[in-house]
């Protein structure tokens, strides 16, 4: 280490200001705390004081991402071998094949996802002179999670430019943006391209290409969503005839955005945000507990097929999804304890509300979005009933006092 | 009075015509006018059109208004306004269901609502009741660019980049479409314009910051 120690310090002072490329320090510096923990010392005020600075806390969500992402591509090749295999064209494959299939599908998302963020990021830092922050480390890996794998490489680009510019840099930067970055980029593409965002032909490599390029026409990619709101007789949804069954859906063998369709991948995850004390568990707990609610009063009404899908809401769908990584994040989310509790329980009902009554499969992402803008608001009421609260108690003490 | 003397078109007037065009912009700086700037900017013709509309019904309403500031009785003032606006939109409304047809069916409700455009009424009160028939002409003019201006700036970006056309015309070539682009639909919708305005207030407070408010 003390080779690179060394380099760093050699080229520090070119940086610093009145070296020859002060303009670039942003970068000089980011490269550096990646390697480093940085030596920067609070000089005044009070601070909480930690020896994980936020690069470390990045890695630990960008790790719980890790189970999604290699199920995602796994989950890629499976359904193209699948229908390979349905249609006659293979007999077997292997699981490599499948994953590496993924893999292949997956990475040009994940270098655009990055090169387009950290791109802007760079150009914003160097314009306004302020270190680059490390917020896009995690965005730069939800995006290709929350994506349909044939979406054109193009339209990822100018919706993360969007997103960062729009969602996160004209407010300040990671840290100061009222919604989450990742879940803007895939709303731009939902409303800006919607062809691409839903229907039966997205969530299944190449299916798009149809004829002679890919394979052939007639092939079932529909989500399970997709299936119910359109009214799909059979009590539950199929692929090639087979029905998925609940273990499919809680493990990920169903169609879907590359990261979301396993639960159980998700679920590791989410114990590693939990243990590591990065995410909040009232969200994610009263979440659950707002989606259960709405789904099993849903069941009893069961008036079609969405209704009836019941508890199984909760495994398909990007909702597991969403409120792991998205509803929990610490800087959109609601700040104060209760606050958590009402906010993450209002994204577990209102999605399954949305999802059923609407037949709206986007859902969750546009209840987190909305919720992201509400989390002041719940902060706010919570912390006057507080005051309120703590007002009386010591107003009826002094009543005590004086009528003793 | 010293006004006789002043020129036609003084240093005083010409800030009338120019100020609201940047520094003092309807829509970007008092945030007036901002329903119409989001419903008939999708494309450029209907934004050109009310842009037109807006500045006939605000220069004619301002000279009618500034002629009678000094017998309307400020009780019902706001009445008298309400019936010259009411008015002059009629006007503009007939002539564009006369001689544009397919644009007045595109405004739709719009041009009637040129009435309650915070614009209209915010020069009256404020410029038209206290000024010259003159300056209160240039003012309306001002203000209508101004209004005018940003309509087209956001129908131009709305047009090109939600139906790859201008005017109608297809401005984006075939070969674009078939190497795999495609209209952002989003462009199409209300939210867009709003967020397109947002950047327009961003681009004009990065160059002229004077306009950035200090707390």
């Amino acid at each position: 280490m003390k080779f690179l120690r060394d380099a760093f310090d050699g080229y520090k002072p070119d940086f610093m200001p009145g070296g020859k490329l002060e303009k670039w320090y942003p970068v000089f510096e980011t490269i550096e705390t990646f390697f480093f923990t940085p030596d920067h010392v609070t000089t005044s005020g009070s601070h909480i004081r930690d020896g994980v600075d936020i690069k470390r806390l990045m890695t630990v969500v960008v790790l719980a991402l890790m189970p999604a992402l290699f199920f995602g591509m796994y989950n890629i090749g499976y359904f193209h071998f699948e229908e390979l295999v349905a249609l006659g064209q293979q007999d077997s494959y292997t699981f490599m094949e499948a994953f590496l299939f993924g893999l292949g599908k997956l990475l040009p998302i994940i270098i655009v996802s990055y090169g387009v963020g950290i791109g802007v990021e760079f150009i914003f830092a160097m314009f306004y002179g302020h270190g680059i922050h490390e917020g896009y480390f995690v965005t730069g890996m939800l995006i290709p999670l929350i994506v349909p794998v044939d979406l054109p490489l193009w339209m990822l680009a100018v919706a993360i430019v969007f997103g960062v510019v729009i969602g996160k840099e004209i407010f300040g930067g990671t840290g100061m943006n009222i919604l989450n970055p990742a879940l803007l980029v895939r709303a731009f593409l939902f409303f800006a391209y919607p062809t691409f965002m839903s229907g039966d032909k997205v969530w299944v490599a190449d299916a798009l290409k149809t004829g002679t390029e890919g394979l052939p026409d007639g092939m079932s990619g529909a989500t399970i969503l997709g299936q119910l709101g359109t009214g799909a007789e059979a009590a539950f949804p199929t692929i090639n005839g087979a029905a998925y069954s609940v273990m499919d859906m809680f493990i990920g063998f169903i169609p879907g955005s590359v990261g979301e369709t396993s639960t159980l991948a998700i679920l590791i995850g989410a114990v590693m945000l939990l243990l590591s004390g990065v995410a909040s568990w009232r969200i994610m707990l009263s979440g659950v507990i707002g989606a259960a609610i709405m789904s099993f009063l849903f069941k009893i009404w069961g008036a079609n097929e969405l209704m009836l899908f019941g508890c199984k809401h909760l495994l398909i769908g990007g909702f597991a999804f969403g409120l792991v990584f998205m509803a929990t994040d610490p800087v959109s989310a609601a700040q104060t304890n209760t606050g958590k509790w009402i906010y993450g329980f209002l994204i577990g009902f209102l999605s399954i509300l949305l999802r059923v009554l609407n037949g709206f499969p986007e859902a969750v992402m546009l209840v987190i979005l909305l919720l992201n803008v509400f989390a002041p608001t719940i902060d706010h009421y919570v912390v006057q009933a507080s005051v309120k609260r703590r007002n009386k108690r010591i107003e009826d003490k002094i009543k005590k006092a004086l009528s003793v | 009075m010293s006004e006789e003397k002043e020129g036609l078109f003084s240093k005083k007037n010409r800030q009338l015509l120019v100020n609201p065009l940047d520094d003092n912009n309807p829509i970007t700086v008092q945030v007036l006018g901002i329903c119409s700037a989001l419903a008939i900017t999708v494309k450029l013709e209907p934004a050109i059109v009310m842009s037109l509309s807006v500045l006939f019904v605000l220069s004619a309403g301002n000279v009618i208004i500034s002629l009678m500031r000094n017998i309307i009785p400020s009780r019902i003032r706001i009445i008298v306004q309400l019936v010259v606006v009411a008015s002059l939109v009629i006007l503009v409304d007939q002539v564009l269901k006369a001689y544009l047809f397919d644009v007045s069916k595109q405004l739709s409700v719009f041009v009637g609502l040129i009435i309650t455009n915070c614009i209209v009424m915010g020069r009256f009160e404020a410029f038209a009741l206290g000024n010259t028939p003159w300056k209160s002409f240039l003012d309306g003019i001002g203000n209508s660019a101004g209004y005018g201006l940003v309509l087209v700036i956001v129908a131009f970006f709305r047009e090109l980049l939600g139906s790859g056309a201008l005017f109608g015309q297809q401005i984006i070539p075939d070969s674009f479409y078939e190497a795999g682009y495609m209209n952002n639909g989003m462009m199409l919708l209300p939210p867009m314009a709003l967020i397109v305005v947002g950047i327009v207030i961003w681009v004009q407070r990065a160059r002229n910051t004077n306009l950035v408010e200090t707390n």
